[in-house]
């Protein structure tokens, strides 16, 4: 909506530390030293070979050809041809083996991505965008892939080369050696001039690249509403504005980028023109052969061959850093709630929750929750009611520890949840969402997402016990039947059975139900009433709903109203107490007496 | 290659610059080419005839040459730069814009994670192409023709070892194009399901953290990572493993040369400057012969991408305009004519079977029936959002198939049952069909749909920012938005399809009073599950298994519908609720009448 650049907390501003980015990133490369080592010893090998090839050309031109030795020719041929098959292979093996490694590597920095961002805390996901997040899963990673799997393998054989030329060449000749290494400060100069340059612009290229995906997974998840709303054409001018950002960003990237190579071939190219002159001026005095000089000459070229290699790598490294840089952001991001060092597995529990003086914000000074004290005994059922927004589900976030209170409390069976292992309180939860999500799939697939281990038998019975095993059976492929994305092909309603199912599934100590039922009809809600009331029986449960009639039940009603807790106690009680409870209650029927003539 | 051969029309409109880039690079090359004859030159006639001033003159002419070939070079990248990147821009564009033209019944069987990555990933690859491929093929034929024709001119003889090279070298990567192809669209499907992985997972982090699967979740995604990692492996492996084969032929001419020519020399036919020169162009002659097979095997890969672009930019929407289709002021009169529909063409499955249903401008019908009775997919047909299977959906006299979308929809304002928010400010939100709307406007729907108290506690108030998934709002927040967002639109059909469920009564009933003022002059149709949201409708339609079963006021109903009957009471179970009820009613003397 053209408003992403104003977004609180979108960007994580980096420490832009490239040393500490290399580091780490090379630290991905250590469960790889023996192969690493593997690959460079093959690359010295191979370089060698290379290197061997002029030599011996230069050789069969001035010790044979001109001479006019034949049978030499032919030996020094047969050495040739045996050099260049074990080059081939050589170089052959080390691709193979970098290829593999390089790729193994990004298959491990990926999974720790997506493995650290499955501990991080609510509050991360509420700020970062979901395709965003893919562009760094991906394409950040992708282009770190890029610059590796063919970078080091270049960097070894190129280092290689500049050493073994180097010295070949003072063989040759050191005066014309010395004289050619003159330009490689300026060299060095212009490269670190022009990476300079080329890191922030990659930057810009990786971070354009995020918030376009980021636009397009938005507004692709979003389609619907968009044509609901026939806003097809501002989408569109939004996303081309994002794209655009995006193009000019690369645009200047390469730009950038392709100012290094012609820099450098010119410098080469004066390099060698001065050794041809001078080269051409000893001759002349007799200080240097012909031969030695065209040989001279070949390896000039080679020689500056691997240093602008080099150079263009660096500039690579650039856009790996950028990218690693963006997936390092995520992977040194700490959760918010995270388990204490020594947290011990909350073991199995009777159900008794207490909020002791509880206070709470999603932001810090601005809170949610105010001083908010509530017991559940084991197996009471607790409704929470209150207008739209009071902080009723802000209490089921807590309970669940999605985020952690600031001030106050909560306890299961005397533990604070803060001292125990996040996820064995989450697995004695059994929570049914206001947004019901599903995941593709099959229904039966999406059910047992619940209890992973449950078999085709426990599922079905769970569907049953959520009235949901009807609709299912009508479905064209039964259970089997394939859920689109987000469910779209099933209404609010049917989705919501589902997850009850799920949470049936589950078997969990406490329940909470976060207006599970809303969407589902009065009749079918009356059955699964009974469903719920036999799977509350026996375990803590926490209700919230907005019809009232799901609540009549419960041992304890909260009202919830302006970040605290105003009224307590059952159903008629509060009834008679003739409070806040009691209007809102009234606001179902005020339209009643209409009907209640009418019929 | 067809697929990428269409993609490469996109550069259609870069012309310019792309020829300029190609007339660059031949220039470029030319100076490239120009270097070794130069340098025979220095060696023949300069260093072997001990004439000084030649050698300099010569190594002035490289250098010359040297500054022209790079700034050409400089050129060229930009001008590649710029029609390669607008490009991939308009590719992403037209992809974009095509997903947005699709029909919910296309939606439905595609994955988020799937179109992303052929936005990103698979445009990417075409671009990456365009940028290099291109220039390199040009620069690689010029490249060798250049060098045939001075290795022809300094040795015809020696130069028909061209005639087996070449061809050698081209088997092989016609071989490795034909076998990688399908592998490159492989690649990129596993790196689709890997995206889809990780959007869903993000999209569903509650319920993963919930039901703490985030051990399932990372399996999953480790699964498609290695499917991912090994199909890239074996692909690049084989790319990998031709490089050094080529190689080996290149030096095998060499080898070749060096023997034949080396004779030659001896035999005296040839001088040692025109074997290193013959020696050289042959390098300089493979050179490009490798640098094509480079390209050759990029090849595959973006043709696999370019399949699956044009997968999208192809794929036809099932709900199109028709040629013709008119715009027209719509007064909000709504006519189902015998309209039958299931998904898909999936006849076993009917959602709708003939529904007759006439509504008249101004009138408010709400829609009951259990969950999955079609309630939303009767109401989604009025917009268009899928087409009927059979029968007709009129807006006034207008067929929906007749009026073009643009003026259908924004025509009909929709509060859908999951109310999705875009990032950016609550204001922003509201104001989502109307972009254009006043702020007094934006305030007057939020008030409507009792969201301004909400809205003004917030730390912004109307500027507060909407946090991914719409987090920092209650499920009955976001639903108000999501009214207050239809309402703004000021349509002539109004439909909230189970809007207000996450939302309190007391809430809720205000809502209904604002509407009842607002929705005066527009046809609404309301879906709910409180029977109170319905009692005032001018027509009740009861829907079961997708027919109609019973149909009229809600005093009719209460007569004639066993099931209205069982709904309405289901909700009023406990007598003496109503009881207080009436008597809360009463003492506040907002009841005129009761029985």
């Amino acid at each position: 909506m053209g408003m992403r650049h104003g977004g609180r907390g979108i960007t994580i501003e980096s420490a832009r530390n490239q040393g500490e980015t290399l580091r780490q990133l090379l630290a991905y490369l250590k469960p790889y030293t023996l192969h690493l080592v593997g690959v460079f010893l093959l690359v010295v090998v191979s370089t060698l070979l290379t290197l061997a090839g002029p030599l011996l050309v230069a050789q069969a031109i001035d010790r044979y050809i001109v001479p006019g030795d034949l049978a030499g020719l032919t030996r020094v041929a047969v050495i040739l041809l045996g050099v260049y098959i074990a080059s081939s292979v050589f170089s052959g093996a080390y691709s193979l083996l970098m290829v593999h490694i390089g790729q193994k590597l990004i298959l491990d920095m990926r999974s720790d991505l997506f493995r650290h961002l499955q501990t991080l805390s609510m509050s991360f996901f509420d700020q970062h965008e979901t395709g965003d997040l893919m562009s760094r899963i991906t394409n950040d990673t992708d282009t770190i892939n890029r610059v590796l799997s063919s970078g080091v393998t270049q960097l070894a054989a190129n280092l290689l080369q500049i050493v073994g030329i180097f010295i070949a060449m003072i063989a040759l000749s050191w005066q014309l050696a010395l004289s050619s290494l003159v330009i490689l400060p300026l060299m060095a100069v212009i490269t670190g001039a022009i990476a300079s340059r080329s890191r922030s612009a990659f930057r810009d290229v990786q971070r354009t690249l995020g918030t376009m995906n980021a636009s397009a997974e938005e507004n692709i998840a979003g389609v619907r509403v968009v044509q609901a709303f026939a806003r097809e054409k501002e989408t569109i001018d939004e996303f081309r504005a994002i794209n655009r950002e995006n193009r000019d960003a690369g645009v200047r990237a390469q730009q950038i980028v392709a100012l290094l190579m012609p820099l450098i071939d010119v410098m080469s190219t004066i390099a060698i023109a001065i050794i041809a002159g001078l080269g051409g001026w000893l001759t002349l005095r007799n200080a240097l052969s012909i031969g030695v000089l065209v040989a001279f000459i070949t390896y000039v070229q080679q020689f500056f061959h691997p240093l602008r290699q080099l150079s263009q790598l660096y500039n690579q490294l650039q856009s790996a850093l950028a990218g690693a840089e963006r997936v390092f952001e995520i992977i040194n991001s700490a959760p918010t709630v995270a388990d204490k060092p020594g947290a011990k597995p909350l073991p199995p529990i009777e159900g008794r929750v207490t909020f002791e003086h509880v206070t709470f914000g999603y932001e810090p000074d601005k809170p949610v929750l105010v001083d908010v004290s509530l017991t559940a005994e084991p197996g009471q059922t607790i409704a929470l009611v209150g207008p739209t927004g009071a902080g009723k589900t802000t209490i089921i976030n807590l309970l669940s520890r999605f985020y952690d209170v600031q001030e106050g409390a909560i306890r299961i069976d005397g533990y604070d949840i803060r001292d125990i292992q996040q996820e064995s309180l989450r697995r004695q939860l059994g929570i049914v969402l206001q947004d019901t999500y599903l995941f593709s799939g099959t229904v039966m697939d999406n059910i047992r997402y619940g209890r992973l281990d449950a078999t085709d038998e426990e599922v079905i019975e769970a569907a049953k016990l959520a009235n949901a095993d009807q609709f299912i059976c009508r479905l064209p492929q039964g259970y089997q039947t394939v859920i689109s994305e987000q469910g779209s092909n099933f209404s609010q309603g049917q989705r919501q059975l589902i997850a009850i199912a799920r949470a049936i599934l589950a078997d969990p100590a406490i329940l909470i139900l976060d207006e599970a039922t809303s969407s589902v009809d009065t009749r079918t809600e009356m059955h699964i009433q009974e469903a719920l009331q036999r799977l509350m029986q026996g375990r803590t449960s926490f209700v919230i709903a907005h019809r009232l009639s799901t609540i009549e039940n419960a041992d304890q009603v909260l009202v919830v109203n302006d970040n605290r807790i105003i009224e307590r106690g059952s159903h008629r009680e509060l009834l008679e107490e003739g409070g806040f409870y009691h209007d809102l209650y009234m606001s179902q029927y005020r339209r009643l007496p209409g009907l209640v003539e009418a019929g | 290659m067809k697929s990428l051969r269409k993609i490469v029309r996109y550069l259609a409109p870069y012309k310019g610059w792309v020829f300029a880039g190609l007339g660059l690079i031949v220039v470029e090359t030319l100076a490239q080419l120009g270097v070794p004859r130069v340098l025979q030159f220095v060696i023949d006639k300069g260093i072997t005839p001990q004439a000084l001033n030649i050698v300099l003159i010569g190594a002035g002419g490289l250098i010359a040459l040297a500054l022209a070939g790079a700034l050409v070079t400089v050129l060229r990248a930009f001008y590649t730069a710029r029609f390669s990147q607008g490009m991939a821009y308009d590719l992403r564009n037209d992809i974009f814009e095509r997903i947005q033209t699709f029909s919910f019944s296309n939606l439905d069987q595609m994955q988020t994670g799937d179109l992303i990555t052929r936005v990103s990933s698979d445009v990417e690859m075409v671009r990456m192409f365009t940028s290099m491929g291109f220039m390199m093929i040009v620069r690689a034929v010029v490249l060798l023709l250049g060098s045939l024709v001075f290795l022809v001119a300094t040795d015809p003889g020696l130069s028909r070892i061209m005639l087996v090279l070449i061809p050698a070298v081209a088997l092989i990567f016609w071989l490795l194009a034909n076998v990688t192809r399908p592998l490159f669209k492989r690649v990129q499907e596993l790196l689709s399901r890997l995206n889809t992985v990780v959007q869903e997972n993000l999209a569903g982090v509650e319920v993963v953290k919930a039901f703490v699967r985030e051990r399932y979740e990372i399996n999953r995604f480790e699964d498609a990572n290695e499917a991912y990692m090994k199909q890239a492996v074996r692909v690049n492996q084989l790319m990998s493993g031709a490089f050094p084969l080529v190689l080996l032929i290149a030096n095998l001419g060499t080898l070749a040369v060096l023997l034949l020519g080396g004779r030659e020399v001896i035999g005296g036919s040839l001088t040692v400057g025109e074997l290193v020169a013959f020696t050289n162009y042959l390098t300089t002659a493979m050179f490009p012969v490798v640098m094509l097979g480079m390209i050759l095997s990029m090849l595959p890969a973006a043709d696999a991408s370019s399949e699956r672009i044009l997968e999208v930019l192809e794929a036809e929407p099932d709900v199109k305009e028709r040629p013709g289709a008119v715009e027209a002021k719509l007064t909000g009169r709504v006519t189902f004519e015998n309209v039958t529909f299931n998904y898909n063409g999936n006849a076993d499955a009917e959602v709708l079977r003939n529904i007759n249903l006439r509504v008249e401008p101004g009138q408010r019908i709400a829609v009951l029936g259990a969950t999955g009775s079609g309630k939303s997919t009767l109401v989604n047909l009025i917009p268009r959002f899928y087409d009927v299977t059979e029968g007709r959906v009129l807006v006034d006299e207008y067929d929906v198939r007749d009026l073009t979308l643009h003026s259908l929809r924004s025509q009909v304002g929709i509060a859908m049952q999951q109310a999705v928010l875009f990032s950016g400010t609550v204001a922003e939100n509201i104001a989502y069909g109307r972009p254009d709307a006043s702020m007094e406007e934006i305030i007057a729907a939020a008030k409507a749909a009792q969201a301004h108290d909400f809205i003004m506690r917030m730390p912004e108030g109307y500027q507060s920012h909407v946090e991914a998934r719409g987090a920092n709002l209650s499920g009955g927040q976001k639903q108000r938005l999501a009214i207050a967002r239809a309402l703004l639109v000021d349509p002539a059909i109004l439909i909230l399809d189970d809007s207000t469920s996450a939302v309190d009564m007391e809430t809720e009933y205000r809502i209904q009073e604002a509407l009842d003022r607002l929705m005066e002059n527009r046809t609404t149709f309301i879906i709910a599950q409180r029977i109170s949201s319905v009692l005032n409708a001018d027509q009740i339609i009861v829907l079961d298994r997708g027919e109609i079963v019973a149909q009229g006021t809600h005093r009719e109903l209460l007569k004639s519908s066993p099931i209205y009957q069982e709904i309405y009471y289901s909700q009023l179970r406990d007598d003496s609720v109503i009881d207080v009820a009436v008597s809360d009613n009463n003492r506040h003397g907002q009841v005129e009448r009761q029985e």
